[in-house]
This record gives structure tokens, C-alpha cells and sequence, in this order.
């Protein structure tokens, strides 16, 4: 049975890259049908993880072994290092999300994506994504994972920047990459640390040398070893500070945020911290707690004024994986994991409308010739809901999911987040009251901006008559996958439960129980947690329904000026901390890109006149006068005498020589014969 | 003529007529002549050295007949060499043939 779930794994890791290399070589001759190509292939991929899901998660009730089989792939006296595959729960149930939404997000590419001059290359790279993500997936290292990891940031960087005659996208691309590079720095020198430490880059190992004692007397070093190992999930998961990387992604094609910058890689950072989890010390762990609050708190209160439909989704995700992160950094291991499963379908469905409103948008403006308005502003659009039910209605359910609405999924991860919170402030309150009103808060925030979303684009009066005659709905490659994933984004597809309110099922069930062997005691916390959940659950939704009831009187009854809270919120500075971003982008552009490109300037022309004209110039000065010296050595004395001389000894003797060669044969006979008397008469003489 | 000197000294003057005729002859046949001479030269000294060295077997002589077949064949070879380059250059004057001369 390990056997078929082992090549089943290998299988799915590697058949996207097959899908890969034929877009690159071969899909060309396919000529129209190149893309089934890739939908086939991610199709099976599918096929195969639920294969995969349903032995473990189906047949294995929760007490599933973790299959792992490794190779080695270095190995030194000094160092060993395997490449191998590691299937629990989590690898079956996260591999789902991942092959599910790419070939939703291939599919929906199909017609997304039509008629890009580069349409070939578009579902190259996604199959180069996926064997990535998958990678990540289903490492059992540290090592492995990162090489993936680097993988993944490449695919997103290529991605982001694939219409790259823009400069905004290319500039977006570089961005990522960099900012992604200043997080994987922090991961390596963490993963180095757990090495030296532990003698292993293997994730299950370490955390049994942890328990064993490997830190015994030097947990302040471990708390090092996890927050930097944590630093990768922060540039990856685009947590504060590195969070700046991520609106700006916005700029590759909508499928491509749907299934990167929102569904699965920027959920690598929270999957990669879920595995490191057991070992990471309460310390590490409240640092992470903070930042993941910090982290949703702000990218919530930047979403109220993004005017740009992927922006506010964008900040959502952002505020959403801070959720994530949070949770983790609360002990809510598995609300973490939960959060991320049931986010990565509702934001996939988010990302996949708005890029279903964008497509309708930009037939629109197409047909009208007009280039200059953005289709992505949602203050040009307004009252879709009639013209694209389907989009409409899906998008709703995920919103409602976002919100945290009973009966939707988001509600059941995020209660469970928010309880997980409420425990921890309970167990140590104090400066712990910041994440449980950052959790809280942002749980209002999120609702009050995803259905200011919701308002602006689909109800209402159409802001532009012209525009709005000309949006279709859109075909059905593109409203399957929406309809999939808003069927997902129900409840009751996580738990099988009769009651909406309860969020035990399948999910709780299979995840089992984590050993925690850092200091968090897991039974303490699991005590509080069962007490937390009906006060936060009943908290949680309180917050929702304000922030729908507080967007729906802005938006919807218009019963609220937006206008006048604009101008009162800009009279106490508030406004414009949200519209500038907490002047992040602003301050790093101060502090880091203009003292660095000053520092540039400053160097390079010390480069230029100390070095370059002073010092390498007089080399080359007294380089030329030896050059020139050396010529006239070598032409008058070598030249003319050594080799003209030679020359002219040669021709001397040829001149003398040359009568002896006279072709005459006689002669030469005659020379022969002479020659033998000669000898004869000397022997004679002996 | 019982004693080896007077076979050495008749074979060292046709001997000394071959050479005379292959260095001062232009003319190839008669170049061809002279080597003739040369080896029918070494033919005498071989039967003279085998009569007159105490040999018992004849291997002088089958030395002889060997010179002999060899210079048949010198000469088929070396006439058949003069035609040619009496067809190519329209005599048999060897001093003529200097194509070859750098």
C-alpha cells in the first residue's frame, strides 16, 4: 500500500513538470489543442491526490502512519543530505488544495488567457508552479523544501512579470523576488542552525532530537533557529514587514494571483511553519503571534480604501495569512492549517470573480475603444449583479465564507482561530490583549470591506451606462471553476456535521494530535480552548454582522455619507495612513532604497575618479610607456639582429651550397663512386 | 687462368666499363647498358669466389642465376620506364628529364 501512495506522490510531483518541458518543446505542433495538453496533465495530478486523500484521509480514520521514503542525494563525511517524500494528513490534504485549484485556474486560463501571444508559455510556467508547490508539499526536509521553496519563487517571479513590456509588472516581478530573497536568507542560516544543532536537515528527526535534548541549556538559540526558519514563511507568506511585495503581484494575470498570490504559495510560508511547529519555543511563538496580528490588523485597515478590485483582495490575503501565521503563534495548530485549506478555496473563488468581472470589464471597454479607463476600479462598475449572475452569486458565498458567516467555511476556520486567541489571552493575558483585539478587529474590518466589495461592484446603479450595456458573463471555463470553488466554500463540506455552528468533522478528526516538544503544553491549551470556543464564536459573529450591518449602511441604504466619514477620518489622519499604506512602501523607499542609491552614488564615483582614473589609469600609463619600450627592444636588437641575423647565415650557405645540387644524376654517381674509392683507400691505409 | 685474380681483375674492369658507361652516357639505354655491366660484373666475382673459396655446395651459381632473372626483369622494368619517357618527352636523353628539378 506504501508502495502506490509512495509513486502516486512521485507521480504528482513530477508529472507538472512533464506538463512543463512539452509546453516548452512540444505543445507548439499541437496547434489549437495545446492547452488540453496541461488540463490532461493537472487532471491526473487531481486524480491522483485523491487517490492519495482517500487512503489517508478516507480509509485512515485519523490514525493514518506517515508514509516517508528517502534517497540519499549527498553524502560526505561532513554532511548528509536526502531528497525524500513524507505523506500524512496535512502532505494528502494540502496536495488536494494544490492540484485542485491549478487545474481550476488552468482551466479557467483557457479562456482567460486567450489569444496571449504567449499563451504557451503562460501554462509552462503554471506547470512549472505546480511541481514546485508540490515539492513543498511533499518534502521531508528542511532542504529539500527550500529548494523548492526557491523554485516557487522563481515561477511566481516569472509569473508576475509575465506581460513584462510593462514596467509595472516588471518591477513588480523584481520586487517579489527580492523581497521573497531577504526572508530565504533568514530560513537558511535558521535551517543551518538546526543542522549543526541537530546533525539533520529531516523535519521529523529534528523534532525528535529537540524532544531528545538536542537545545538542552541553549533554548534562546532555538528560539533563533525557528524565527528564522519563520523569516522565509514571512517573506513568503508576505507577512509585515515583508508584506510589500504581495499588492504589487497584482500586476501578473488574475488566474496566476488566484493560484499563487493567494491560493497556495503565499499558504507555503504557513504549511512550512505548520511542519516546523513542534519545535518552535514559546518565545519564537509569541513573536510569531504578534507579527501575524499586526500583520491581518493592517492589511484590513488598508483593504477599506483600495479603490482597485485585486488590491482589496490582495490586502485580504495579506490580513488573511496574518490570520494564519497568528494562529500558529497562538498554538491553534490546527485552525491555522484549517484557515488555510478553507481560505484557499474562498480566495481562489475571490480572485477568479473579480478576474471573471475584469475579463467582462475589459470586453467591454474593448468593444467601446476605450483605453484609458482602469477596468479594475470599482468605482467604475456598479450593479453587475443582473448581467453576471454566476460570478455574482459565487463571489457572494465566498465573501459570506470570508466573513465569517455560519454555515460557510471561513466561519468554522476562523472561530476556531479566534478561540484558539481567546485561550491564549487567557493563559497569559497582559500584553497578549493586543493579538485578541488585532483578531477581533480584524475579523470587523474583513466584513465591513469585503462586502464594501461586494456593494460597489454588483449593486447599486451602474456608475457608467455605457460600460455596463456591454458586460457579458463570462464563458463557461471560467464560471465552472467558480462554481466549484464556491460549492467548497460551504461549511459542511469541511465537517459532515449537522450542526453549522460546530466545527469538529473529517478536518479536526483526521489532522490527530500534535506533539508539541518546545515547552507549549498542548493538553493545558486544549483545555482552554474547549472553554474559549462558544465565548469566541459568539463574539466572532457579533463583529461579523457589525462590519456587514456598518458596510451595508455606507454602501447599500447609502444611509451614511462616505464622503463625510472620508473627510472626518482625513481631519484625525486616519484616512490617510489607510490610503498610503501605514507609509510602508514610503518609509522603506526613505530608509533603505534612497540612503542604499545614495550610498550607490557615492561609491561609484569614488569607483570612477579615485579608482578608476587615478590608480587603474597610472597602471595603464606606465603599462604603455613598457610597451612601448619594449617594442623598440624587440624590433632593434631582436628583430634586426638575432633573427635577420640567423636569416642571412642561411642564406650565405645556400648560396655556397646550392652549386652542388645540379639535378645532373652522373653527378651524383659520379660523387658516389669517388666516394667509395675514397673509403677503399682508407681502409687500405688501416 | 687457374687462380682467382685473374676472375677478379676482368670482373673489376667490366666492373669499372659499367660505371664509366652509367656516369658519362646521356643517353638511358645506354645508362641501362651499363648496369648490365655492373651486375654481370658482381656474376663473375660470385662463380670466381665459389670455385676458388673451397665451397662444396653451388651457392654462387644460384646466386648468379638470381642476378641474371633480376636483371631481365631491371630491364623489362626500365625499358618500359624509357618508353614512357620517350612518349612524354620525345627522347630518352636523361638530361632532358628535369621536371621534377626544384
Amino acid at each position: 500500500m506504501d508502495n502506490i501512495i509512495f509513486s502516486a506522490a512521485l507521480l504528482i510531483l513530477f508529472l507538472p513538470l512533464v506538463s512543463f518541458v512539452m509546453q516548452l518543446t512540444i505543445a507548439k505542433k499541437l496547434g489549437d489543442k495545446a492547452d488540453y495538453l496541461p488540463l490532461a496533465i493537472i487532471g491526473s495530478t487531481l486524480v491522483l491526490s485523491l487517490y492519495i486523500f482517500y487512503h489517508v484521509i478516507v480509509l485512515g480514520h485519523g490514525h493514518f502512519h506517515p508514509i516517508n521514503i528517502s534517497a540519499g542525494w549527498i553524502t560526505t563525511s561532513a554532511l548528509s543530505v536526502s531528497l525524500g517524500i513524507y505523506v500524512d494528513s496535512i502532505t494528502s490534504i494540502m496536495l488536494c488544495v494544490v492540484s485542485l485549484i491549478s487545474f481550476l485556474v488552468h482551466l479557467y486560463s483557457t479562456e482567460y488567457m486567450k489569444g496571449d501571444k504567449r499563451y504557451l508559455r503562460y501554462f509552462a510556467f503554471l506547470g512549472l508552479f505546480t511541481f514546485s508547490m508540490n515539492g513543498i508539499v511533499l518534502a521531508d526536509s528542511l532542504f529539500m523544501m527550500y529548494l523548492f521553496w526557491e523554485l516557487v519563487g522563481l515561477s511566481s517571479f516569472l509569473l508576475i512579470g509575465f506581460w513584462f513590456e510593462k514596467d509595472s509588472a516588471a518591477n513588480a516581478s523584481k520586487k517579489a523576488f527580492l523581497t521573497n530573497r531577504v526572508g530565504d536568507i533568514g530560513m537558511f542560516i535558521g535551517m543551518m542552525i538546526l543542522f549543526f544543532q541537530t546533525g539533520t536537515f529531516h523535519i521529523q528527526e529534528i523534532v525528535g532530537s529537540v524532544a531528545g535534548g538536542a537545545f538542552n541549556g541553549s533554548m534562546n538559540l532555538l528560539t533563533c533557529a525557528g524565527l528564522l526558519v519563520f523569516m522565509g514563511a514571512v517573506g513568503k507568506s508576505a507577512q509585515f514587514p515583508l508584506h510589500i511585495w504581495l499588492p504589487d503581484a497584482m500586476e501578473g494575470p488574475t488566474p496566476v494571483s488566484a493560484l499563487i498570490h493567494a491560493a497556495t504559495m503565499v499558504a507555503a510560508g504557513v504549511y512550512m511553519t505548520v511542519r516546523i511547529f513542534p519545535f518552535l519555543t514559546l518565545d519564537a511563538l509569541s513573536v510569531i503571534a504578534l507579527i501575524g496580528a499586526l500583520t491581518a490588523l493592517m492589511a484590513a485597515i488598508i483593504a477599506i480604501t483600495r479603490n482597485d478590485i485585486k488590491a482589496v483582495l490582495a490586502y485580504s490575503t495579506i490580513s488573511q495569512l496574518g490570520y494564519m501565521v497568528m494562529a500558529l503563534g497562538v498554538g491553534a495548530y490546527i485552525g491555522a492549517f484549517f484557515h488555510l485549506v478553507t481560505h484557499a478555496m474562498f480566495k481562489a473563488c475571490l480572485f477568479l470573480c473579480s478576474g471573471s468581472v475584469i475579463h467582462a470589464m475589459h470586453h467591454s471597454l474593448h468593444e467601446l475603444h476605450d483605453h484609458e479607463t482602469d477596468p479594475q476600479d470599482m468605482n467604475n462598475m456598479g450593479g453587475l449583479m443582473n448581467k453576471m449572475p454566476i460570478t455574482f452569486y459565487a463571489m457572494l458565498i465566498a465573501t459570506l465564507a470570508i466573513s465569517g458567516v455560519p454555515l460557510f467555511s471561513g466561519f468554522l476556520s476562523k472561530d476556531m482561530i479566534l478561540a484558539g486567541v481567546l485561550s491564549y489571552y487567557w493563559m497569559y493575558e497582559g500584553w497578549t490583549v493586543i493579538i485578541l483585539l488585532a483578531g477581533f478587529g480584524a475579523a470587523f474590518i474583513t466584513a465591513f470591506y469585503m462586502f464594501r466589495l461586494i456593494f460597489m461592484t454588483f449593486f447599486g446603479e451602474p456608475k457608467n451606462e455605457k460600460i455596463y450595456e456591454h458586460i457579458h458573463e463570462s464563458p463557461k471555463p471560467m464560471t465552472i471553476p467558480l462554481i466549484v470553488l464556491s460549492v467548497l466554500s460551504l461549511g459542511i463540506v469541511f465537517t459532515f456535521n449537522p450542526n453549522p455552528l460546530d466545527a469538529h468533522g473529517w478536518f479536526d478528526h483526521s489532522l490527530g494530535k500534535v506533539e508539541h516538544v518546545a515547552g507549549l503544553d498542548m493538553y493545558k491549551y486544549k483545555d482552554g480552548f474547549k472553554k474559549a470556543h462558544y465565548p469566541a464564536m459568539y463574539a466572532s459573529l457579533i463583529v461579523a454582522f457589525l462590519g456587514i450591518a456598518l458596510s451595508s449602511l455606507f454602501y447599500f441604504f447609502n444611509k451614511i455619507s462616505v464622503e463625510k466619514v472620508t473627510s472626518i477620518m482625513k481631519s484625525m489622519y486616519l484616512f490617510n495612513l489607510s490610503r498610503y499604506k501605514f507609509y510602508i512602501d514610503a518609509i522603506y523607499e526613505n530608509i533603505l532604497y534612497k540612503p542604499f542609491l545614495w550610498f550607490c552614488g557615492v561609491t561609484s564615483k569614488l569607483d570612477w575618479n579615485l579608482y578608476d582614473q587615478t590608480f587603474i589609469d597610472s597602471i595603464g600609463r606606465r603599462t604603455l610607456d613598457l610597451s612601448d619600450y619594449s617594442t623598440k627592444a624587440d624590433y632593434n636588437w631582436l628583430d634586426q639582429k638575432v633573427v635577420d641575423g640567423a636569416y642571412r647565415l642561411v642564406e650565405y650557405f645556400n648560396g655556397k651550397l646550392k652549386y652542388t645540387q645540379s639535378g645532373v644524376i652522373q653527378n651524383y654517381l659520379m660523387a658516389g663512386v669517388l666516394g667509395i674509392v675514397l673509403i677503399a683507400l682508407l681502409f687500405q691505409q688501416i | 687462368m687457374n687462380d682467382v685474380q685473374s676472375y677478379l681483375i676482368i670482373a673489376s674492369i667490366l666492373f669499372s666499363l659499367g660505371v664509366f658507361g652509367v656516369i658519362t652516357k646521356r643517353n638511358a639505354i645506354a645508362i641501362l647498358m651499363g648496369i648490365e655491366l655492373i651486375l654481370n660484373a658482381a656474376n663473375i666475382n660470385f662463380i670466381a669466389f665459389n670455385r676458388f673459396g673451397g665451397m662444396e655446395r653451388l651457392d654462387g651459381h644460384v646466386f648468379a642465376i638470381f642476378i641474371i632473372v633480376l636483371a631481365a626483369a631491371e630491364a623489362a622494368v626500365a625499358l618500359a620506364i624509357i618508353i614512357n619517357l620517350f612518349r612524354n618527352i620525345g627522347t630518352v636523353n636523361v638530361d632532358e628529364a628535369q621536371e621534377l628539378k626544384g
